[in-house]
């Protein structure tokens, strides 16, 4: 399975060394195989296995009023599936989330069976208002990570990084 | 029994527990009881308030995490069971008030009604203690029981489906959400 080592590597280590995340929930999904892996092998990380990813909103919810540094991954899939959890729990109570969210259905899908997820991931987090970066080149990637928690920390609200297929996938 | 005959019996051992409840009746008859800054109740986001206890009992396992469910909000989150049952929390005590019904949107009967069972569920899913109760002096004896028992218990609490006449009162959502926060920062020099 051509799903980048290394890029995953990056991804994790930008949350647990820059960003001091302690607490990760996660619902497996391909292009989150090695990450899922990093956090559960990881003493110093909680790794959350979810059912549905909106229970990762409300345990990152608690995280957050107990101290403690979360991140959320899931699929663009489990976003969508999420969305009750985002608007009436973190942007009503004013919660800061880091999501990533693997972007699947963008260009160079192969399965069918994700290109409507794909192409509604983009318009969505804009009508929540939700800002968002790309991940597609592991020299920003850490970077990016870092501002996405500073400004969820900043609104006390959430963000999003979309996890792209450039980074992710070696099969190009 | 009544819930808010149900909360006073325990109001006294909720002093020094983290508390989270759902919307609603439950939250409007505890705040009637009286407010303190160690409850927090989450006035939508129905489904997640055990999640959101899950979230604090994992990040401060020195912490007795006390959750209010309710059968409407549990039936919304029936995965999140398998979560709790997955990571089994010591230190959280998961009480859900099961009044057959969604009370505050008009009473329409839930799935309960027809003979779902909470405390089954949650036994099947892998939530270490469950307990079904009927009567006050049952819940009042199996929720001590519970603080005691330093292992993850759901206890499912039969309740008359009769509430406040108001919903909404006096606490600011994020009035509360701040001073909830606070309290557990109050709290970190003491215990983990």
């Amino acid at each position: 399975m051509p799903v980048s080592v290394d890029s995953s590597q990056i991804i994790f280590d930008a949350l647990k060394k820059d960003c001091g995340v302690r607490l990760i929930s996660a619902l497996p999904e391909t292009w989150l195989v090695h990450l899922i892996r990093m956090a559960e092998e990881d003493a110093d990380v909680t790794l959350v296995r979810l059912a549905k990813e909106e229970e990762g909103v409300g345990i990152s919810f608690g995280a957050h009023l107990a101290g403690v540094k979360s991140a959320m991954l899931m699929q663009n899939h489990g976003f969508l599936a999420s969305i009750n959890g985002i608007v009436s729990g973190a942007q009503l109570y004013r919660i800061p989330l880091l999501m990533l969210i693997s972007y699947r259905g963008e260009f160079g899908e192969r399965d069918p069976w994700q290109t409507e997820g794909g192409a509604v991931t983009e318009p969505l987090l804009e009508a929540l208002r939700i800002p968002y970066l790309f991940l597609d080149d592991p020299e920003h990637v850490a970077q990016r990570i870092a501002k996405a928690q500073t400004l969820a920390s900043s609104t006390n609200k959430p963000t999003a990084l979309l996890l792209c297929r450039d980074l992710m996938w070696e099969e190009g | 029994m009544l819930r808010i005959d149900a909360l006073k019996e325990i109001y006294a051992e909720l002093e020094d527990c983290v508390v989270v409840t759902i919307m609603g009746a439950v939250a409007a008859e505890l705040q009637s009881i009286g407010h303190r800054p160690n409850f927090f109740y989450l006035q939508h986001a129905m489904g997640l308030a055990s999640s959101l206890g899950l979230g604090i009992a994992l990040s401060r396992p020195g912490l007795q995490v006390v959750v209010f469910d309710g059968d409407g909000s549990l039936l919304m989150n029936l995965g999140g069971l398998t979560t709790l049952g997955r990571y089994r929390p010591r230190n959280l005590v998961h009480v859900v008030f099961d009044n057959e019904s969604l009370l505050s949107v008009g009473g329409f009967p839930t799935a309960t009604s027809t003979g779902s069972d909470l405390a089954g569920i949650a036994a099947a899913a892998g939530v270490p203690r469950t307990r079904a109760v009927k009567a006050l002096d049952e819940f009042s004896a199996a929720f001590s029981e519970a603080l005691a028992a330093d292992e993850l218990t759901t206890i499912v609490a039969k309740v008359e489906a009769v509430g406040p006449k108001a919903f909404v009162t006096d606490l600011g959502l994020l009035e509360n959400r701040f001073q909830f926060q606070r309290y557990l920062e109050s709290v970190s020099a003491e215990r983990a």
